[in-house]
């Protein structure tokens, strides 16, 4: 669909299409995992059918958005390598969170800390991965010590994936008019030049 | 057991489970009660937690028992007679024994015949040709009086102390180290803890089985045992005794029953060929007192000879007819178990009943035994399981490898019922009676052994009644006075070995007194007669349902003094006594060796001042005998005595020597090395056709032995889950260093072969099976648990008995089940 | 194993406020006893405990020791570990023998663990039962235990272990191993009476040359509910490695520790976070500037 013609093309849908399979991966693992985490969040189970599905899911779960997650890691990484002005933004990044990103460095297609937590995200992914076979009971029994390794491990990287997640969201959420790039697939040339000025130029050759 | 009755009198185990808690120090030689008999092994436990007993254990293998000993000695298996030999020699030397008690209570004393001799290992009155002993040197010497010829001083060269003394001198602890292979150090410090207990306050305990009785000696070697115990005076004690740790649930009722092919019940015996004179059969057993003042209670053997032919044959047996002797069988031979398979290996053989008996797995050399049931005609399994017996016709691979078209023997099957299914008595190793009953009801077409055989019994009195036959009278003149012809009930029966009065009883003191009347339960043996007027189907158990009902179903376990005796709970043959020749506890005037643990003890003034015996036990003598009269403890044996000497009583010879076994890893006897004739059991009976099956050191170097596990009863409960889930598959034991020679490693798969056949298992190597130095020859032991076969739930097996050679003890014919020659190789 | 259980429970696993607490063991907590200098390897144990629970291992085969089944498993609660042993100090080889299962730990690993609440519970009386009908099969009782005991069934998924017989118990019966036992090497009754046992058996054992005989208890996990009088106390791992000092694995410790709790509050944090910092910041919109300069623009290219 397209509102503005003029609107700049973000995402594909293949893309959409894998970054959504992933975030509801995510949001069934992080339902799930949150259940076993904490006894306040067990009632969470019930959402899956209960505790023995809730258990005999998530690993599942976690299998299908590491492959997922593989295809966007392909997809965006590239994207994602840290430059010089990426470090410049992340220098400025508390004016960025007080609001004024007006004046903040010149950006590509992603700014400074959307390639740091996308690097975040990577580790723990790959963590989780790890971690999570290694204390996966209905298939291995491994060595108590490196089970228990794990469990902190994945926990650990858990926890940490749900922060940047909730980091991910919210700045998609706070920065009005990002949503519909992962929605429609596309954003306005205005968001584009106030927010990725540098991929704005890319895209419009408008130098200005 | 044939060691003890030549020289107590009795062969029960002589003490009881419970009392072993007593025991000073405790020697397991011979058994392994920790796994054979694990719950009355608690008394072990028991007497170290609490009488801070030390506890021994001597065995080939460091076993279950040894676990939890403070003492382990190895020793070669079959070489037990050197060492307790060698004990023998050490109290003599040492003069560690219990003086009075010797004196008083054994024959000690006694002179020997002038013309007993010994000598390389062979007693006067050898024929090597027949292999037996002319026994008529084998006595003491007898005055003009008809009484034994004593010597107070011990100083006569032919008495029995000197005499045995000479005889155990060669049994040096060097020897003992030559000949078992046991360190001298472990050997001496046995000796030794044996020597503490040569005095009144201490006593020690020997528990034994087949670690001694399945031997070509095995008779001679729990004898051995027997002379320790009553040297140092632990015999008739509290925490002594000789304790023979009886098999199977009722074995003991078995033997008690004269179920043994030369037996009666009672341990009354059968006639042999030559005794076709009642008067004689009589006279010979109902021995006279051979010192004055004895009781020699077999004087009463008439009685109960008597009382069981009249409950037998009821009114069929009469005086005139001499109570039927003529219906008893007078025996050729004995016929013990390789006796009937050997027959039955000629075809000698038409028909055979196995009830609650799986030969094909349980005695020795198996081939052997499955060509014997083929040439059967028919064979009956009475059994509430399949057993390799009621299948040794059937192909079952490797493990039973026959051709079944070959196999002509028609077999039947009858279920029958387990214990729990029905009422009855179980007799332990303590000769407590217990009753029981029945817990469940018996599956499918199951039914009591009783109603089997009476069911089977009724068909032949009324085939006989229908077609004759040669001699239809023991048959159809047995009394069968049951309620059911087809089913006696267990109480029948019971109460019938018990005894009751046919006739009122009249006092023979004062005629106006009925001491019981007809139809009455007697209390006890002492009421039995000779004149047809009771009957008894067991005399030993008489009082175990009198007229007070039956009290075997007592269960009252108060034990008001501690020691153990717990005289209320259920019942003991004989009298319920708890402790055999409890007599021996006091010394000659009737006071307590012990006063800490007291039996029993002579009160002058019981019984209005006639004085009697009384205390925590029922005394195994006559009541109000006093002990003035000098009568001895040993009331079965004429003497009144226990024996060093055991005269006649076995086939050996009177004092044990050691001899090696026919597999033999030596060759030769290291105690009588330049006579070949005194290498193995002299007097053993070995069939023509079974020399050239004994094994040699130079084909089959290591010694095999078979024994039980905890996990497992014999080859039956192999067919129950739980057993079979604790212990699934068969395994042989090997030390390291065997392991190490034949490249084997635990788990891996061996093949265990001997002259007779061979077997295959997984390999068990262990640090508790040690090569050992046997006259300076380094030996292994190779240990097989008998549990597998190829019926069951657990994973099939060889049956252990393809390995062991058909040969058994000289007097019981037990097989060599525990020492043989076998050769390892990795599978 | 018992779900509607009259015992009271002291502790449940994934509950944060108190169980129902009221009743307490006022008679003292209870303990088995296992003196392994008794103990004769005769499995009795093991085959009255697949009695009384009905659990029926399968028919497995003979690995070349005396261990059968090899391990625990949800069928086989209790297994006897067999252990040959050369005594260099003595020259003596030692047959040490323990029965291993369940320690019923007064701080239990696996309880701490578990991630699924009422699975596993602790009783006033001191034994640590599992629920099965609770139990969601995750395996982290297993993770959590510092002596390898709960095993997770093949055939329901579900955690198994020794009860301590908490059935029997609970009607004033000791244990079906105990009952069984005959040679009196286990012995039950409260954990005050069993430590004076156990000290007149290590009086016994000490005056038969076995100078470090001790007890087991470990305090490491807060003492534990089955005790064992060792011959050799000053090294436990002999018996086939029974664990020298047992406690909650750190990691364990840090798992399931304050690190959950700090873990919720820094994503709670990080969500309200948000949510403060959007209303106090209000959202990031693109300038009014820009967004007039491109309807401009946009203008212009639709003219064009
Ligand atoms: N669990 C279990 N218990 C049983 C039975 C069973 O099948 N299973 N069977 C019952 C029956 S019928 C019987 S008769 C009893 C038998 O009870 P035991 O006689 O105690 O049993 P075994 O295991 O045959 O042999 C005992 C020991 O003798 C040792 N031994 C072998 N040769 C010699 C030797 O020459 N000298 C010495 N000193 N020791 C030797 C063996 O190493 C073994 O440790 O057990 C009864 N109890
Ligand atoms: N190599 C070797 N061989 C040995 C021994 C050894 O140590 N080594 N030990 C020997 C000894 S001591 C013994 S006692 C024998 C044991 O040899 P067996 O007595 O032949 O062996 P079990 O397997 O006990 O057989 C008893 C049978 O009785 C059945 N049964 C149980 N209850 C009843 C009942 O109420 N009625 C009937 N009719 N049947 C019943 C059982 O199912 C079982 O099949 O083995 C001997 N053989
Ligand atoms: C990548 C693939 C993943 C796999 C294979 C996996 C596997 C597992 C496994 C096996 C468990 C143990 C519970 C169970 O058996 O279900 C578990 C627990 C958990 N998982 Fe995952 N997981 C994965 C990804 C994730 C992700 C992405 C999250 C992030 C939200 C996550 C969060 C959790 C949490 C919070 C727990 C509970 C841990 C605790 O109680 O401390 N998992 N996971
Ligand atoms: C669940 C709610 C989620 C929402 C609302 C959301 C929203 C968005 C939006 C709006 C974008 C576009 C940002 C931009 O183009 O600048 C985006 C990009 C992205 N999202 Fe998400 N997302 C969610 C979950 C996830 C999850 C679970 C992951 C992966 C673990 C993820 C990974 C990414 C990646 C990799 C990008 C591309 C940006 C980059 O490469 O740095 N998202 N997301
Ligand atoms: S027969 Fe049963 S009760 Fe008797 S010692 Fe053996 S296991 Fe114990
Ligand atoms: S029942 Fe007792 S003696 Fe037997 S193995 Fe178990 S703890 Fe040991
Ligand atoms: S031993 Fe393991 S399973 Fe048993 S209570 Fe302790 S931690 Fe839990
Ligand atoms: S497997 Fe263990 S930790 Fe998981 S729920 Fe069941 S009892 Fe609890
Ligand atoms: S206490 Fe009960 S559940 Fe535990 S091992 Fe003993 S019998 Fe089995
Ligand atoms: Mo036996």
């Amino acid at each position: 669909m397209q509102r503005n013609p003029r609107d700049l093309q973000r995402y594909t849908a293949s893309e959409r299409a894998n970054h959504w399979a992933v975030g509801i991966c995510f949001i069934l693992l992080a339902l799930s995992g949150l259940a076993f985490f904490h006894p306040a969040f067990f009632p969470l189970t019930q959402l899956f059918g209960g505790g023995p599905w809730t258990r005999i899911l998530h690993p599942y779960i976690g299998l299908l958005m590491s492959a997922g997650f593989v295809m966007m890691f392909l997809r965006f990484w590239r994207l994602n390598v840290i430059e010089a002005r990426d470090k410049e933004w992340l220098k400025n990044v508390r004016k960025m969170v007080d609001g004024n990103d007006h004046d903040m460095p010149e950006q590509g297609k992603y700014n400074g800390g959307q390639k740091v937590l996308f690097w975040g995200l990577v580790i723990c992914m790959a963590l989780l991965l790890i971690s999570g076979v290694l204390m996966w009971r209905a298939w291995f029994n491994l060595p108590v010590t490196l089970v228990r390794l794990a469990s902190v491990l994945h926990a650990v990287a858990a926890v940490g994936m749900i922060g940047l997640i909730i980091l991910h969201v919210y700045a998609a959420i706070w920065t009005r008019g990002t949503i519909r790039a992962m929605l429609y697939g596309t954003v306005t040339r205005a968001w584009a030049k106030q927010h990725h000025r540098g991929w704005y130029r890319e895209q419009t050759g408008d130098n200005r | 057991m044939a060691g003890l009755a030549p020289t107590f009198g009795r062969g029960a185990m002589t003490n009881h489970w419970v009392d072993i808690k007593n025991a000073d120090v405790i020697l397991i030689m011979g058994g392994n009660a920790a796994e054979a008999h694990p719950c009355g092994f608690k008394w072990v436990t028991e007497a170290k937690a609490h009488n801070k007993a030390h506890f021994m254990v001597v065995d080939p293998r460091f076993n279950r028992s040894a676990s939890v000993a403070d003492f382990y000695a190895p020793i070669r298996s079959g070489s037990d007679i050197a060492f307790l030999g060698g004990i023998i020699n050490y109290l003599l030397t040492n003069d560690k024994i219990h003086h009075e008690y010797v004196k008083a209570y054994t024959d000690f004393t006694f002179i020997v015949r002038e013309d007993f001799k010994f000598d390389e290992g062979i007693f006067s009155g050898y024929n090597p040709e027949k292999r037996t002993y002319d026994k008529g040197s084998w006595d003491y010497e007898l005055g003009a009086d008809g009484f034994v010829k004593t010597d107070p001083t011990l100083k006569h060269p032919r008495c029995v102390y000197q005499l045995m003394k000479q005889h155990y001198a060669r049994y040096t602890p060097e020897m003992v180290e030559r000949v078992c292979g046991t360190p001298r150090t472990k050997f001496l410090h046995v000796a030794e803890q044996f020597a503490s207990t040569a005095v009144p306050g201490r006593a020690a305990t020997i528990m034994y089985a087949l670690g001694w009785t399945q031997h070509s000696t095995g008779a001679q070697m729990l004898r051995t045992g027997a002379m320790v115990q009553l040297l140092c005076g632990n015999i008739g004690v509290a925490g002594g005794g000789m304790n023979a740790l009886r098999g199977h649930s009722n074995i003991q009722g078995l033997t008690d029953l004269g179920l043994l092919s030369g037996s009666l019940p009672g341990y009354l015996t059968l006639p042999g060929q030559a005794e076709q004179d009642y008067a004689k059969y009589i006279e010979v057993r109902a021995q006279k007192p051979l010192r004055a003042n004895q009781m020699s209670y077999w004087q009463n053997y008439g009685k109960f000879h008597v009382s069981l032919m009249k409950a037998w044959y009821g009114p069929a047996a009469t005086k005139e007819n001499n109570w039927a002797f003529n219906y008893l069988p007078k025996l050729d031979k004995q016929y013990d178990m390789l006796q009937v398979f050997e027959l039955m290996h000629q075809g000698k053989v038409n028909g055979y009943i196995a009830q609650g008996f799986n030969p094909i797995a349980s005695l020795s050399n198996k081939d052997r035994v499955r060509d014997g049931l083929s040439k059967l005609k028919f064979l009956v399994v009475m059994d509430p399981l399949a057993t390799e017996t009621a299948e040794f016709w059937k192909n079952h691979g490797e493990y039973n490898d026959v051709d079944t078209a070959q196999i002509q023997t028609e077999v039947f099957r009858l279920p029958t019922t387990c214990f729990a299914e029905e009422d009855g008595a179980v007799v332990s190793s303590s000769r407590v009676l217990q009753w029981h009953w029945k817990a469940a009801q018996p599956p499918g077409e199951a039914r009591t052994d009783i109603h089997i055989m009476s069911s089977l019994h009724q068909r032949m009195k009324t085939l006989y009644a229908k077609d004759g036959g040669k001699f239809p009278d023991p048959i159809q003149n047995l009394w069968w006075p049951y309620a059911k012809a087809e089913e006696p009930s267990p109480e029948e029966v019971a109460k019938e070995y018990n005894g009751r009065a046919l006739v009122d009883l009249i006092d023979p003191k004062d005629k106006a007194t009925v001491l019981r009347k007809a139809g009455e339960q007697v209390s006890g043996f002492g009421e039995l007669r000779d004149d047809g007027t009771t009957i008894s189907g067991c005399w030993i158990y008489a009082g175990a349902w009198t007229t007070a009902g039956n009290q075997m179903a007592r269960r009252d376990n108060s034990d008001p003094t501690g020691i153990g005796n717990t005289l209320n709970w259920a019942w003991a043959w004989p009298a319920n006594r708890r402790v055999l020749y409890n007599r021996a506890s006091c010394d000659p005037s009737g006071k307590p060796f012990n006063p800490k643990r007291k039996l029993v003890a002579w009160n002058p003034a019981a019984n209005g001042g006639a004085g009697g015996w009384g205390g925590a036990d029922v005394p195994d003598f006559g009541g109000t005998l006093a002990p003035e009269t000098g009568a001895g403890p040993f009331i079965m044996n004429p003497e009144g005595v226990a024996r060093f000497f055991a005269r006649k009583g076995l086939n050996e010879g009177p004092f044990p020597e050691h001899y090696e076994p026919f597999d033999t890893p030596l060759g030769y006897n290291p105690l009588n090395p330049k006579n070949p004739k005194a290498t193995s059991n002299p007097a053993a009976r070995v069939f023509p056709e079974i020399w050239k099956t004994f094994g040699e050191a130079k084909d089959y170097p290591h010694v095999g032995t078979t024994y039980r596990l905890t996990e497992h009863f014999h080859y039956w409960t192999k067919h129950a889950v739980l057993n079979a889930i604790t212990q699934p598959e068969q395994f042989v034991e090997i030390g390291e260093a065997l392991a190490k020679e034949v490249g084997v490693k635990t788990g891996e798969r061996i093949r265990v072969s001997s002259k007779r056949g061979h077997i295959v298992a997984v390999a068990l190597v262990t640090k508790r099976i040690k090569p050992m130095q046997v006259d300076g020859k380094p030996l292994h032991h190779v240990g097989i648990p008998i549990h597998w076969g190829f019926t069951g739930v657990t994973k099939k097996g060889y049956l252990a008995n393809t390995l062991t050679p058909f040969v058994g003890d000289g007097n019981t014919n037990t097989p060599e089940f525990k020492t043989f020659l076998v050769k390892v190789e990795k599978a | 194993m018992s779900s509607l259980q009259s015992l009271d429970i002291r502790r449940r696993s994934a509950t944060t406020t108190p169980s129902p607490s009221i009743r307490e063991a006022h008679s003292g907590e209870v303990a088995k006893l296992i003196d392994v200098s008794k103990c004769i390897g005769c499995k009795a144990c093991q085959t009255a405990c697949m009695e009384w629970n009905d659990l029926r291992e399968e028919v497995g085969s003979n690995h070349g020791v005396y261990d059968n089944p090899m391990d625990l498993t949800e069928h086989s609660w209790t297994v006897m570990r067999f252990t040959e042993y050369e005594n260099t100090a003595t020259g003596n080889l030692e047959w040490l023998i323990r029965k291993d299962g369940c320690m019923h730990c007064a701080d239990p690993g696996c309880l701490k663990a578990c991630p699924s609440p009422g699975a596993i519970v602790q009783y006033a009386n001191g034994i640590v039962d599992f629920q099965e009908e609770h139990c969601i099969g995750c395996g982290y009782c297993v993770t959590g235990c510092p002596f390898d005991v709960p095993r997770i069934s093949t055939k329901d998924k579900k955690a198994y272990k020794c009860t301590l017989c908490s059935d029997r118990v609970a009607v004033g019966q000791e244990p079906a191993c105990v009952k069984t036992c005959p040679t009196g090497a286990i012995m039950f009754g409260t954990k005050d009476a069993m430590k004076d046992q156990a000290a007149e058996r290590i009086e016994d054992l000490k005056s038969r040359g076995f100078e470090k005989a001790g007890l087991y208890d470990p305090l490491g996990v807060g003492g534990t509910h089955v005790m064992y009088v060792l011959h050799h106390a000053d090294q436990p791992s002999l018996y086939a490695g029974l664990p020298n000092e047992p406690k909650i694995s750190p990691m364990v410790s840090l798992w399931k520790g304050v690190a959950k709790p700090l873990a919720m509050f820094a994503l709670g944090a990080a969500a309200l976070g948000g949510l403060f910092h959007f209303i106090t910041k209000g959202p990031n919109e693109v300038s009014k500037e820009l967004e007039d300069e491109m309807e401009r623009e946009d203008q212009k290219a639709k003219e064009a």
